[in-house]
């Protein structure tokens, strides 16, 4: 009775049985059309899932995402579904931000942080209606969810196999899904829940993404999840609609300046080493953090690095030149090393190399200029820059389409 | 004591040529290193490297001690005592040239499992991401837990791995050696930042049951988690101290993957067979087939030894790769120690708890719960599913008879080394918690043993049914074999318990932690000493860099761990 996903129909991924195990990754509920656009027939991996990096071409993916529209499979994404009458003083004690703030049918970006203040993940938080909530992030946080849920009633379950999500993004995003129907799409708000009847099922829209532009994420049951695909390249066709990697989303995130577990922070309750994981601060998400909440984990923590003054700066880099700086160290202009970028890309948009760059402290005020080291090969020769940088307050693409609304259809 | 040796009378010139003979024409050698064990082997090779004239005597016909290889049953090689490998230092690996000797870590290909009496278990698998559902199939939150438990035994580990392959600092010296140990020691600690140094105190006092509890809920889990904690110890999983054992298991690694085990091609007697090569190229001698019955002392100097076929060899440096006790109380006159010294040796721990089946089998077994699983088959296996009855298991110990549950660590190397059996036959070894070194008192008879060897086979038969009728052929090795074939005392596997008040500056007693004995010119390589137990060579190691120090040879040793 094993209800493993490798036939034909689309099922959630069932691994309560022991026969889970003949299969090490599993398919999206998408696959059988990912499948055929994927040219490149190539596979990575996010967590349970096979993820292309790219269908065709990254860059070409990329420029869609910005100049049309594009579909990435977000299924994989860890999604929790906490309900109950202590839904919200659950989650306020858990992260740091107001959760009371966040209304019925919104959804707000949070962190959430060990009792000594270093964030283990940071994620949304779906309101999805009156002490239901939807808590999506890049890692999995079981345990420490449940040791959290103690003296509060609430529900509490994974069901990122439960749920099947597009993110579609771009400036035809909102075009694409009034042609596929779904009335009074023009009108949601950035953070914006709504839901829709589609296909004798519903379908739930948030307007939020990854790419930092106008999208939208799109969540339906698994066994709809083909049906929401067919509907959306249909409807997407005429305005330019096209499946998206993982690689294309790297380069669209680090433009708009989103973190990444994992890469430009280490979740705290992985991280071996003394040092090597950070409070909100020194992520640049001090904006997330809510003193006037008196109980939540790592106040007493954040409390003391505010008096005291924090360990490092996480800073967006203008890098002088072409190459991206991935895994550079960061010198200030005395050659003295100071940190290191921890996401980078070349922006097409901004035609700049940018990145993510983590700093000691006072380092990465805006307007220092540093020095990144950049390491780049030609025909098999390694040459080395001392690349002139800038760290700069705002994020290297930001139309001011991305908070429209209504927005416009292209 | 630790009086360092007055270099300039040692004849350390052999290869020069100006080799003195003794007047009785007997052969004095630079050194003698009594039992081929891969620590005496280690330690041996280090010193013939440096250039000295060494000769080693082993009491059996074999080499290798508890990580020997022989051929039982025709055809069939054994891992007769140890059967894994992680610990062994890649430092020595590399530069006694073992690769070189024909060695090969081959990591195995299969994780873990523990089967339940409901015909469930919990698996682990080589890929993470099956891992973790396999864990989330029976606890989501466990799953989960797993990431804080292995940070935290990976912190752990990352602090106590920088001592291994180097001299335990002496805390009430005030040599400038010792006092830079300590610093550094101290160093580190700090460096942990002050959760850790908690977390560690805790580690190092807690039973595993009670460390386990702190991060998972499922029994079964626990059960799995637990084994690693008693292995090769006379305490309970419920008792103080076996938190730290767990430790000892988890901080070796296979091409630089913590905690993962893997199988010498061969046999683990391999890792023996390549270090004598390395030794004899060295230009050392090999002798076996007589023991030492005798640590020659002449007025407070070690002179040489005495084998039991009554030939004596000399020398001013004995190094002994036997346990404590067999050093002191057996092969040496007691009038030449402190009585002080005496009580010491007599009252460190070394109580055997543990016993070995090995097994010639005509083919695969198979476990009923896999349903055909041909993964978890390749790795270690085991079929208690609770802390509770761990703890019975060990009830059974203290009571002066073998668990009649007992704790098993089953594993079929032949699916990954084709050396060991025919194509389509078997090699299983087991290794088996809770075997006492006597018998309600008494020792074990032979019919005994073979009652113990029918107990656990038929805990097997249980979960693989058909599983006896392949059975070929059985090798039974209570804590009586091991200790007379390998002269494991009580037979203890690891030289000696591995309890927080026999480590580090403590092991194996007070004030003798850095192998130098309490006669001039004798020294101690075995796993007695720190770190302890496992084929780690560090012990061997370790002994000969101190005694090339005493004599002002320049080092040939590695030491230190590489890790950032
Ligand atoms: C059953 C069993 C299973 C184990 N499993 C593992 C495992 O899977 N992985 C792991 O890492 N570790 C394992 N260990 C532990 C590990 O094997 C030992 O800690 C390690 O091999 C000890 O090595 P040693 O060189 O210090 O001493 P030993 O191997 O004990 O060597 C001592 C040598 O001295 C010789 N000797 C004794 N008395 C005399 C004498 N009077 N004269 C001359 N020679 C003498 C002996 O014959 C022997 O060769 C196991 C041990 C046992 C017993």
């Amino acid at each position: 009775m094993s209800q493993i996903n490798q036939d034909d129909k689309v099922k959630p991924i069932d691994f309560s049985t022991k026969a889970h195990y003949l299969t090490k990754a599993f398919r999206s509920p998408f696959y059988s059309r990912q499948e055929p656009l994927n040219h490149l027939k190539e596979w990575g991996r996010w967590a349970d899932y096979l993820s292309p990096h790219a269908y065709t071409c990254s860059g070409i993916e990329y420029f869609a995402a910005r100049n049309a529209c594009t579909v990435f499979d977000l299924t994989p994404m860890t999604k929790y579904h906490i309900s109950g009458k202590d839904a919200l003083p659950f989650l306020n004690r858990l992260v740091t931000r107001d959760v009371s703030k966040i209304k019925p049918g919104r959804v707000g970006y949070c962190c959430w942080c060990d009792d000594a203040g270093q964030v283990i993940d940071d994620g949304t938080i779906f309101h999805l209606s009156e002490n239901t909530y939807r808590l999506c992030s890049q890692e999995r946080h079981m345990d420490w969810l449940m040791t959290n849920t103690l003296g509060f009633d609430v529900l509490l379950s994974e069901e990122t196999h439960n749920v099947a999500a597009l993110a579609l993004q771009g400036p035809t995003s909102c075009a694409t899904l009034k042609r596929m129907g779904l009335d009074g799409i023009e009108n949601m708000k950035l953070f914006d829940i709504r839901h829709f009847n589609f296909e004798d099922t519903q379908l739930m829209v948030s307007r939020t993404g990854f790419t930092g532009y106008l999208g939208y994420e799109l969540w339906i049951d698994p066994e709809h999840a083909e049906v929401l695909w067919d509907r959306l390249f249909e409807a997407g066709n005429l305005h330019g609609i096209k499946p998206m990697g993982d690689e294309a989303l790297q380069m669209l995130r680090v433009e708009a300046g989103f973190i990444q577990a994992a890469h430009d922070f280490m979740p705290a309750n992985a991280t071996i080493r003394t040092g090597h994981t950070r409070s909100p601060f020194e992520l640049g998400l001090g904006w997330l953090v809510d003193f006037k909440k008196p109980v939540f984990n790592g106040r007493r923590a954040l409390l003391e690095e505010k008096k005291r003054g924090h360990r490092y700066n996480l800073v967006k880099l203008d890098i002088d030149g072409n190459k991206p700086g991935c895994d550079s160290y960061v010198f200030t202009k005395n050659k003295k090393r100071v940190g290191t970028v921890t996401s980078a890309t070349w922006s097409p948009s901004a035609k700049a190399s940018v990145a993510l760059a983590s700093l000691e402290a006072p380092h990465g005020k805006p307007g220092e200029e540093l020095l990144v080291e950049i390491y780049y090969q030609k025909e098999l020769k390694w040459s080395r820059v001392m690349a002139k940088a800038r760290v700069v307050k705002e994020v290297f693409f930001d139309p001011p389409r991305k908070r429209q609304t209504p927005p416009a259809d292209f | 004591m630790c009086d360092s040796m007055p270099s300039s009378k040692q004849p350390q010139n052999r290869l020069a040529g100006n080799y003195t003979r003794e007047p009785e024409s007997v052969k004095k050698y630079d050194a003698i290193v009594i039992g081929a064990g891969h620590n005496g082997l280690t330690n041996a090779a280090y010193l013939a490297k440096a250039g000295l004239d060494v000769l080693m005597v082993e009491k059996n016909s074999y080499i290798g001690g508890a990580t020997a290889s022989r051929e039982l049953h025709k055809n069939w090689i054994y891992s007769n005592a140890s059967y894994v490998s992680s610990l062994l230092r890649p430092e020595v690996f590399r530069t006694l040239e073992l690769s070189r000797y024909g060695l090969q870590i081959v990591p195995y290909a299969g994780g873990n499992v523990t089967m339940s009496e409901d015909g469930n278990y919990i698996g682990s698998y080589v890929n993470p991401d099956v891992s973790r559902r396999e864990m989330a199939r029976i606890s989501p939150r466990d799953a989960n837990a797993k990431v804080r438990f292995d940070r935290d035994l990976m912190r752990q580990c990352r602090f106590i791995r920088q001592f291994m392959l180097s001299t335990a600092p002496d805390p009430t010296s005030f040599k400038p050696r010792d006092l830079m140990g300590m610093l550094q020691m101290g160093k580190a600690l700090l460096d942990l930042g002050e959760d850790v140094i908690y977390d560690m105190i805790r580690l190092y006092t807690m039973s595993i049951s009670e460390y386990l509890d702190e991060y998972f809920e499922h029994p079964l889990i626990k059960a799995a988690k637990a084994g690693s904690g008693i292995i090769g110890s006379a305490m309970g999983v419920m008792s103080p101290g076996t938190a730290y054992v767990l430790l000892h298991h988890a901080m070796g690694d296979v091409d630089g993957t913590m905690g993962a085990w893997g199988f010498a091609r061969g046999g683990t007697g391999a890792i023996a067979r390549a270090m004598k090569d390395s030794f004899e190229d060295n230009g050392g001698t090999l002798l076996t087939g007589s023991g030492v019955e005798q640590i020659l002392v002449k007025n407070g100097k070690v002179a040489g030894v005495a084998l039991e076929n009554g030939d004596e060899y000399q020398a001013d440096i004995v190094v002994s790769n036997m346990t404590l006790p067999r050093t002191f109380l057996e092969c040496m006159d007691q009038k030449d120690l402190d009585p002080e010294f005496i009580r010491r040796v007599r009252n460190f721990k070394i109580r055997g708890s543990s016993g070995k089946v090995n097994m010639a089998l005509d083919g695969l077994p198979e476990f009923t719960a896999f349903e055909g699983n041909t993964e978890l088959i390749t790795g270690d296996m085991h079929v208690i599913d609770s802390v509770e009855r761990l703890e019975i298991a060990y009830d059974d110990w203290k009571n002066g008879t073998w668990s009649k549950d007992p704790y098993l660590d089953i594993l079929i190397p032949s699916l990954t080394d084709p050396t060991m059996a025919p194509p389509g036959k078997h090699f299983m070894s087991v290794f088996v918690q809770y075997v006492p070194p006597k018998v309600n008192g008494k020792d074990w008879t032979d019919d005994q043993r073979d009652q113990f060897g029918q107990t656990v086979m038929n805990q097997i038969e249980k979960h693989a049914p058909g599983f006896k009728d392949l059975v070929l052929h059985a090798e039974i090795r209570t804590p009586r074999e091991l200790e007379n074939e390998i002269g494991l005392t009580q037979g203890n596997i690891f030289q000696g318990e591995l309890t927080m008040d026999q480590l580090l500056f403590n092991r194996p007693i007070p004030g003798y932690a850095q192998y130098r004995g309490p006669a001039k010119g004798l020294y101690m390589c075995g796993s007695s000493n720190h770190p302890g137990g496992g084929i780690m060579a560090a012990p061997g190691a370790n002994a000969a860099r101190e005694i090339l120090k005493d004599i002002r040879k320049p080092n040939t040793v590695p030491e230190g761990w590489a890790d950032d």
